[in-house]
């Protein structure tokens, strides 16, 4: 059993639904079953559509139903029943022009289809009355970062509802993934979501190796867990900062930022690039550890278990002394107490996947139910039950805790890796495969579709922000506009991601 | 006197850059950074005077004037306080009254240009200032009148002397220290009431309704809030200043000019330990500036009720 969770099916093995069986079975699988949608994506076949749903059924089975629809005819909306998929559906709408009747809020997503023109004329919700005002933030943000645009209904101080518009970052990337050998994808899909190279590469990497049916062996995917977990903690020491500097606690802003450096240096020192560029290929990897060939003399010298070890534990001496005075200053939990709070009723109901999930109490990790490396050292799921801006900044300093022991654990068990880089044979045709990977913001999932021929018919990419940026906006609801900004930095969700 | 008073206007013009670079260097130090220059302030102030200012089309002349209105203000505020610690420049019955609304006419001034920009940012940044303002200003009424009473002086430098005797008087004395350092926190948007340093629009109150300025009106802007803040901080000084009255002038004011200092780095200390206050906090930690004038004042009645 592979780390990264897999779903492979043979497409002409896999039965064709008709919209009304796949309706009822869908719906009877998130219904009773305890079932939740992984990915809802559509395959354009002329003028008809093929959709996939792929469902987790019990937190362990995933299983793809597929029908086919006339593009005009489309079908009724699932949305109002279960509100998790209105994302999917105002995607497939927007993605394939399917009719989709019922749809409450048909937005577009990413505006890929009308371009910017419609972006600007776009709509808005408005409300009306003596003290409401409405402000509008972005698209252009102060400061280095993504652009995407929010518009707060404020009445006085206090957020009766926030719209976000994003797609600002569109850059067609299924579609660039479709105009290359699908088995050298790796550097185009690190740069899907900068920030979370690791946890897509990882995916796409399974994906690949499952239609090729080839094997990696335990070394590699215990280096690729690695780098995964590094990838965590930076970025949620990033976030930890990001957050302590919003509410102007000056020590957590500059400690934990200063901490990242050392957690992003040891990815540089395993595989050359601090972004985890370049650690992971289909069937391989690029990370170093121990006497290396080639990285050793680029790094002055190898990177051994005895140096990373030595960085896990500076890491977590120093994290545990942040850690102690960022929670324990009331100033700082009188901000982030309450604020910004997704009750976990509205987390299951609306979808939401990863840290903000689990901070709602949802406990949802998958690497608590992979297999590979996750079968020799188990990982648990860190879950707070109170949903708000205190829960999502508590998750975060015990999931670092976590993935240091982790990785410690693991560079123990696996002291040497070696870069490998094997040839991969062709792909099977007619194959469905769905790889997901826990990102440091949640699930990754990526869906792949080979042809007749081996070539790709469909890449579905899917960066956890996608899910969540609604849970932002829900959360920021009934608080005062003033807090937005650490609402936000609590998710820190990627627009890059979200937009592809 | 005439050097005494040459001296006043050269500490006005000089320390505010030393009071800005204390605090910056004492938070750098928190968190573990060298900092920048103790003369920062003034390098930026000189690099902005050198620039050219952009106008928005929307813009009216108010934006424009204001600005220097702000610093106009400022620096006659610091004539109206014995920023060295003795006396001031101008001097008359009830000058506080005077400074209060010097003062406050730099914050309409303020309230105004960032009115004019028509900016939503802006426009919320005005309203907080606005609320926070209305808020505080009991509390310096009260201590200044808890002070005359105690003193039965009636200008600044005088009601200024007052240093606790007994136990009644002694509350009042800490109690108009406390009131008038929050005083000083809330008008020149200190943390925690406001962060200086956010990148954040939504919870900027003063460094919102300045977003738009630039080049020398900027520079005035800067100049003034940093001038604002160096008279706040003096006039906290020469209330606790041990050597007011039993000194020569110029050694008071040494004393003085080092205290504020002194109150400069308690200043950067505070926000280097403590996050912000949530907004809706904001209003409370004005009030107990209220309360603490109000403390000054009720104990200076008792106190003449007893003596009397």
């Amino acid at each position: 059993m592979s780390a990264a969770r897999l779903l492979l099916v043979p497409l002409d093995a896999a039965p064709e639904l008709t919209v009304t069986e796949w309706r009822i079975a869908l719906e009877r699988l998130l219904r009773d079953d305890d079932g939740r949608v992984v990915t809802l994506f559509g395959t354009p076949n002329d003028e008809r559509i093929t959709i996939t749903a792929v469902v987790e059924q019990g937190g362990s089975e995933l299983r793809a139903l597929r029908t086919v629809v006339e593009r005009d005819v489309g079908y009724h909306a699932l949305t109002p029943e279960f509100p998790a998929l209105h994302c999917f559906e105002r995607e497939l709408h927007e993605q394939h022009g399917v009719r989709i009747a019922g749809h409450p809020w048909l937005k577009p997503v990413r505006f890929e289809v009308t371009g910017s023109k419609g972006r600007d004329a776009y709509p808005f919700y408005e409300i009306e009355g003596k003290e409401v005002h409405e402000v509008a933030v972005g698209p252009i943000h102060a400061g280095v970062i993504e652009p995407g645009s929010f518009r707060f209904m404020c009445l006085g101080e206090r957020v009766h509802h926030l719209e976000i518009h994003l797609g600002y970052q569109h850059r067609g990337v299924e579609k660039l993934l479709l105009a290359r050998d699908p088995r050298s994808l790796a550097p185009l899909v690190e740069t899907i979501a900068g920030d979370t190279s690791i946890a897509h590469t990882w995916a796409y990497a399974a994906a690949i190796e499952a239609l090729a049916g080839m094997a990696v062996p335990h070394e590699i995917d215990a280096a690729r867990g690695a780098m995964l977990e590094l990838e965590r903690i930076a970025m949620h020491l990033a976030g930890l900062a990001g957050l302590a500097a919003d509410v102007g606690f000056l020590q957590g802003a500059s400690s934990y930022g200063r901490l990242r450096t050392t957690a992003i240096n040891t990815s540089m020192r395993l595989c050359g690039s601090r972004f985890g560029r370049g650690a992971i290929r289909p069937g391989g990897s690029g990370t170093t550890l121990g006497a290396g060939p080639d990285l050793a003399e680029a790094t002055n010298g190898a990177f051994t278990s005895t140096d990373l070890l030595r960085n896990l534990k500076l890491l977590s001496d120093d994290v545990a002394i942040i850690d102690d005075r960022f929670s324990s200053a009331r100033t700082v939990q009188h901000r982030l107490r309450g604020v910004g709070a997704v009750p976990s009723a509205l987390a299951r109901e609306i979808g939401l996947v990863g840290l903000a999930a689990r901070a709602s109490g949802v406990p949802c990790d998958l690497r608590t139910r992979a297999g590979g490396v996750y079968e020799h050292h188990p990982i648990e799921a860190c879950v707070e039950p109170d949903g708000d801006c205190w829960a999502r900044a508590r998750i975060r300093i015990a999931e670092i805790r976590r993935s240091l022991a982790w990785l410690s654990s693991v560079a123990d068990a696996h002291p040497r890796w070696e870069a490998a880089r094997p040839r991969i044979g062709a792909l099977a045709p007619r194959q469905l495969v769905v790889a997901m990977t826990e990102g440091w913001r949640g699930e990754v999932v990526h869906a792949l579709e080979t042809d007749g021929g081996g070539g790709l018919a469909r890449y579905k990419v899917q960066d956890p922000s996608f899910r969540n940026w609604l849970g932002l906006a829900l959360a920021v609801r009934e608080n005062e506009i003033s807090d937005f900004p650490i609402c936000n930095k609590s998710f820190d969700l990627s627009y890059c991601g979200s937009d592809l | 006197m005439t050097a005494l008073l040459a001296l006043h206007v050269v500490v006005l013009l000089a320390l505010p850059t030393f009071v800005v670079g204390a605090i910056n260097r004492t938070k750098a130090l928190w968190s573990g950074r060298r900092g920048q220059p103790l003369a920062q302030l003034a390098f930026d102030v000189v690099r902005l005077l050198r620039k050219r200012a952009v106008y928005s089309r929307g813009t009216t002349p108010v934006f424009r004037l204001t600005p220097w209105l702000g610093l106009a203000t400022a620096l006659a505020a610091g004539l109206l306080v014995p920023v060295l610690g003795s006396t001031a420049p101008i001097s008359f019955p009830f000058d506080f009254v005077a400074f209060a609304y010097v003062w406050g006419l730099g914050r309409v001034a303020l309230i105004l240009g960032a009115l004019d920009t028509g900016s939503a940012f802006e426009g919320m940044g005005a309203s907080r200032e606005a609320t926070f303002a209305a808020l505080l200003e009991p509390a310096f009424f009260l201590v200044a009148g808890a002070m005359c009473l105690l003193t039965n002086k009636r200008s600044f430098s005088a009601v200024l002397e007052l240093r606790p005797t007994g136990a009644i008087d002694g509350a009042a004395w800490v109690a108009s220290v406390v009131a008038l350092f929050i005083v000083v926190q809330v008008e020149s948007a200190r943390m925690p009431v406001d962060d200086p340093t956010t990148h954040l629009e939504l919870t900027m109150v003063h460094e919102v309704m300045v977003l738009d300025h630039s080049g020398p009106d900027l520079a005035a802007l800067q100049a003034g809030a940093a001038i604002k803040l160096t008279v706040g901080l003096s006039l906290v000084a020469a209330l606790v200043n041990p050597v007011v009255g039993h000194a020569t002038p110029l050694a008071t004011a040494a004393v003085n000019v080092m205290l504020t200092l002194a109150l400069a780095i308690a200043v950067g200390t505070v926000e280097s330990l403590v996050a912000r206050l949530a907004m809706r906090a904001v209003p409370r930690y004005v009030v107990a500036g209220v309360v603490a004038g109000g403390i000054a004042l009720l104990a200076t009645t008792f106190g003449a009720g007893g003596t009397g």
